[in-house]
């Protein structure tokens, strides 16, 4: 495999930066309620981390290590400005509906964890891709986790901001499935997240941690070793 | 390697970047604000209209917003006002202003808007010349925020035709269901008042059966939603009454009689 392949594809299931790094969690339980939503966050995050690596690479000889973290800020948070105002001229109503969570990119671990770990130490192209890579990897997941989200939750799947394609039809617009609250509500995120590891590991053993500590199976067993 | 932490380059460094990145989000502030307030304006007009059923296919919603009069009332009086520029505006600004506003006490402010203004616009819809809905800007506190709506009413203004938000902070599929057309539409026809002029409009907890006393009053509650339903009876609740639009709707209840009036004499 070509380094650059490598660089691009490798984010998405063998270092996926929510179910490896666990990296930008947040955003992943506040979006992703309504599949429509969560697309534009995807695209806007992707974005952002791609040209954040860029930026930051094209200028990593000059970045003074004192003040790279500022410097990486500065550059993330004029991109997130950037793709919010954007957001805000071309598609209102969603830029409506996703709110202040646009403007948390700039908190969003990915984008400064890659800035960070990645552009300041290879070149712009390299970058560019390892950020387009991320983001991809990022918006794998949280497809994933608004699919299950909306249609356990209302039983439709939003296709655009004013179409949602019903799938099972509500019994509060005369169907027969009635909607899961939780899955409504962010922590049920964690639940999807969790299996989607799970089933991640199983597949791709070499991404099981090495067990910090082991359980001993109980106390009476301790108890009787001690003595 | 050179040495990039030396004051001069740090300055350097740090101030072009600053610079060029203002820059950059200068220009596209600048040069999208106008796309962005037509959106607003877009926005805002088509919530008006939906509220009052206006929207018809086949024509834009810039166009058929020329059929609305807008209007500025003071709260207090209920009477109409010319001498503040419609075009700017701001009920915001003017809620913020102690000058301009009143501050509720806790037991008045059930929609916990804790100040409200004194003046306020009024959208008014005329089938030739004959009044043919009220739309009045409504807003109070749901589960996380305040929600902003559009409340339509009838020529008899005890009607609702609808009521419809546009902007709300509620849990998406729970309390964001008040922007749900099937739970908008149970608003139409429900009626605010009761014959004496108590406000009886009211979300439920669960559904409304045809032989509830008092069902023409009483709407739907939205389930799991139990602070967003209460929220929207509460907001209801204080723009209809004293301190609401209650004072504007009993002037324009009186120019009407007094129009029927001149015209049966």
């Amino acid at each position: 495999m070509s380094k650059a392949r490598e660089v691009l594809l490798n984010p998405i299931f063998n270092e996926n930066p929510i179910a490896l790094q666990i990296l930008g969690i947040c955003s992943a339980l506040a979006v992703t309620s309504n599949l429509y939503v969560t697309l534009i966050m995807c695209i806007a995050l992707t974005v952002v981390v791609s040209f954040s690596n860029l930026f930051v690479s094209l200028i990593r000889d000059h970045i003074p290590t004192n003040i790279r973290i500022i410097v990486q800020m500065t550059i993330i948070s004029s991109l997130v400005i950037l793709v919010d105002e954007i957001l805000k001229a071309f598609d209102y109503g969603t830029s409506k509906q996703i709110g202040v969570f646009v403007g948390l990119i700039i908190t969003n671990c990915i984008v400064m964890g890659r800035a960070e770990a990645y552009a300041m130490q290879n070149s712009p192209g390299m970058s560019f891709l390892d950020g387009l890579g991320n983001g991809l990897g990022y918006s794998l997941i949280l497809i994933i986790v608004a699919v299950f989200r909306e249609l356990i939750g209302s039983g439709s799947l939003s296709l655009t901001s004013s179409y949602s394609l019903e799938i099972l039809p509500l019994v509060q617009n005369g169907g027969w499935y009635v909607g899961n609250n939780y899955f409504l509500l962010p922590p049920s995120s964690f639940v999807i997240i969790g299996l989607l590891i799970w089933a991640l590991r199983a597949w791709k053993t070499e991404q099981i941690e090495e067990p910090q500590y082991t359980i001993l199976s109980n106390s009476l067993e301790t108890e009787k070793r001690k003595t | 390697m050179r040495d990039n932490n030396t004051i001069s380059k740090i300055l350097m460094v740090g101030i072009s970047l600053c610079l060029v990145c203002s820059a950059i989000v200068s220009v596209a502030a600048v040069g999208l604000r106008d796309k962005q307030i037509e959106n607003a304006k877009y926005d805002q007009q088509l919530r008006i209209l939906a509220s009052a059923n206006l929207i018809t296919e086949g024509r834009t919603i810039e166009d058929i917003f020329t059929s609305i009069e807008e209007r500025i009332i003071n709260l207090e009086t209920g009477e109409f006002v010319d001498v503040i520029d419609l075009a700017t505006f701001d009920a915001n600004k003017f809620s913020k202003n102690p000058e301009t506003s009143i501050s509720l006490s806790s037991e008045q402010d059930i929609a916990v808007i804790k100040n409200r203004e004194n003046f306020s616009k009024v959208y008014l819809h005329y089938i030739d010349v004959e009044l043919n809905a009220v739309i009045l800007p409504v807003r109070g506190y749901g589960l996380w925020g305040t929600m902003y709506g559009y409340l339509a009413l009838e020529s008899d203004l005890n009607t609702i035709i609808g009521l419809e938000f546009y902007k709300d902070k509620e849990t998406p599929g729970l309390g964001a269901e008040i922007n749900n057309p099937k739970w908008k539409s149970l608003w139409n026809g429900k009626e605010v008042y009761s014959p004496s002029g108590d406000i009886l409009i009211k979300v439920i907890k669960g559904s409304v059966m045809p032989d509830d006393f008092n069902a023409v009053n009483k709407v739907d509650g939205l389930s799991g939603a139990t602070i967003t339903s209460n929220g929207v009876t509460n907001l209801l609740q204080f723009w209809l009454s004293d301190l609401g639009f209650m004072p504007f709707l009993k002037t324009l209840k009186k120019n009407q009689n007094k129009i029927l009036e001149d015209n049966n004499v």
